[in-house]
């Protein structure tokens, strides 16, 4: 595999690396998350679910996948 | 999605004792409890879930956080909470300016369950005491957003006025700090703010035991938050079934209006006809 085919991305804080050519979709995929129990910001903008398909992840992109926990 | 049905306890002391109260809506919502709890802190999510439904809360709230990609834990709570059952309010917790409860908020928002927040600003590390001008800043940026923001604030008075004048659907006075268990701490405060507001008043934080749950319903305020009392009890369901008592027990006693205090003596029996 050759170096241009991945990406590194910042994912909850932390740097990671991809294969490119993900979308937002198969990203979640790829972490095994369903898409209804989480909620995407990518570069500090909240996705609607609707666009995770045509949505690609790219180079440097600051994804946050939040959800919710126990808290008073 | 939350449905509101009503709730189907076998407990008919319990119904019984509602049906002199009835229900009360807060940003439109109709409530049958008057407790809403957390769901931090808890052992185990079983104790968690099992503590909930012995309390009969209707709302729960929830914190949003960042999903744990190691999977170390069991952390998100839809695993464990149907929000069928349960009118889920996120929270901003462990936001310490406006701007984070905003985007803490929105992100709450685009779960998909409801327009409601419970906005929470923190001032100060030590007591989580709420910074009550970032909390007024966000409440006005949320509520002009559409949210129903339900705000955390101090037991003070103007800042609930303004917290109203803003667009919030229930004002949250601090009985006492956040987790402490000290009790109400300033009854005439709350009752001023209860009698001065005309949205729900919720007190949020400090209730240690059933009798400070049932002193501070009996202050008239509309319902109270708790999550502590509950998750660090040493057992969390039977003080669940206590907490649910004691606000039906001091809301019937603040609409029943309690005798007048004396400091001395009144004989409850006749002083006539006693025997020579």
């Amino acid at each position: 595999m050759t170096p241009d085919t991945r990406i590194d991305i910042q994912l909850n804080g932390k740097r990671q690396s991809f294969g490119a050519g993900h979308t937002v979709t198969t990203l979640l995929e790829a972490l095994e998350l369903h898409p209804g129990m989480v909620v995407v910001e990518l570069n500090r903008e909240i996705l609607d679910r609707e666009n995770y398909d045509a949505i690609k992840v790219v180079q440097d992109d600051m994804i946050e996948l939040v959800h919710f926990v126990g808290g008073g | 999605m939350w449905v509101g049905v009503e709730m189907t306890s076998t407990d008919t002391s319990m119904d019984d004792a509602r049906a002199l109260d009835g229900p009360f809506y807060i940003g439109g919502t109709k409530f049958v409890s008057r407790l809403i709890v957390g769901t931090g802190k808890y052992e185990s999510n079983q104790i968690m879930v099992d503590a909930i439904r012995a309390s009969g809360a209707e709302m729960v709230t929830v914190a949003v956080r960042r999903v744990d990609l190691d999977r170390s834990k069991d952390e998100a709570i839809l695993h464990h909470l149907d929000p069928q059952d349960f009118f889920l309010l996120a929270n901003t917790a462990g936001c310490y300016t406006a701007d984070d409860a905003v985007r803490y908020a929105r992100l709450a928002r685009a779960a998909g369950f409801n327009e409601f927040v419970k906005l929470e600003v923190i001032g100060d590390e030590r007591t989580l005491l709420p910074d009550v001008h970032a909390t007024l800043e966000a409440a006005k940026t949320l509520a002009d957003e559409g949210f129903k923001v339900m705000a955390y604030t101090n037991d003070d008075l103007i800042t609930a006025l303004r917290l109203e004048d803003v667009g919030c659907v229930a004002v949250m006075p601090l009985a006492s700090p956040i987790g402490s268990g000290l009790g109400v701490v300033n009854p005439y405060f709350i009752r001023e703010i209860k009698a001065r507001l005309k949205v729900p008043v919720i007190v949020d934080a400090g209730v240690g035991t059933a009798s400070d749950a049932c002193v501070t319903m009996e202050q008239g305020v509309d319902g109270v938050l708790m999550n502590t009392a509950l998750a660090a009890a040493d057992d969390p369901v039977r003080m669940s079934h206590a907490m649910k008592h004691a606000v039906v027990a001091g809301r019937l006693a603040y609409l029943a209006g309690r005798m007048p205090s004396s400091e001395i003596a009144v004989p409850s029996s006749p002083i006539e006809g006693m025997l020579d």
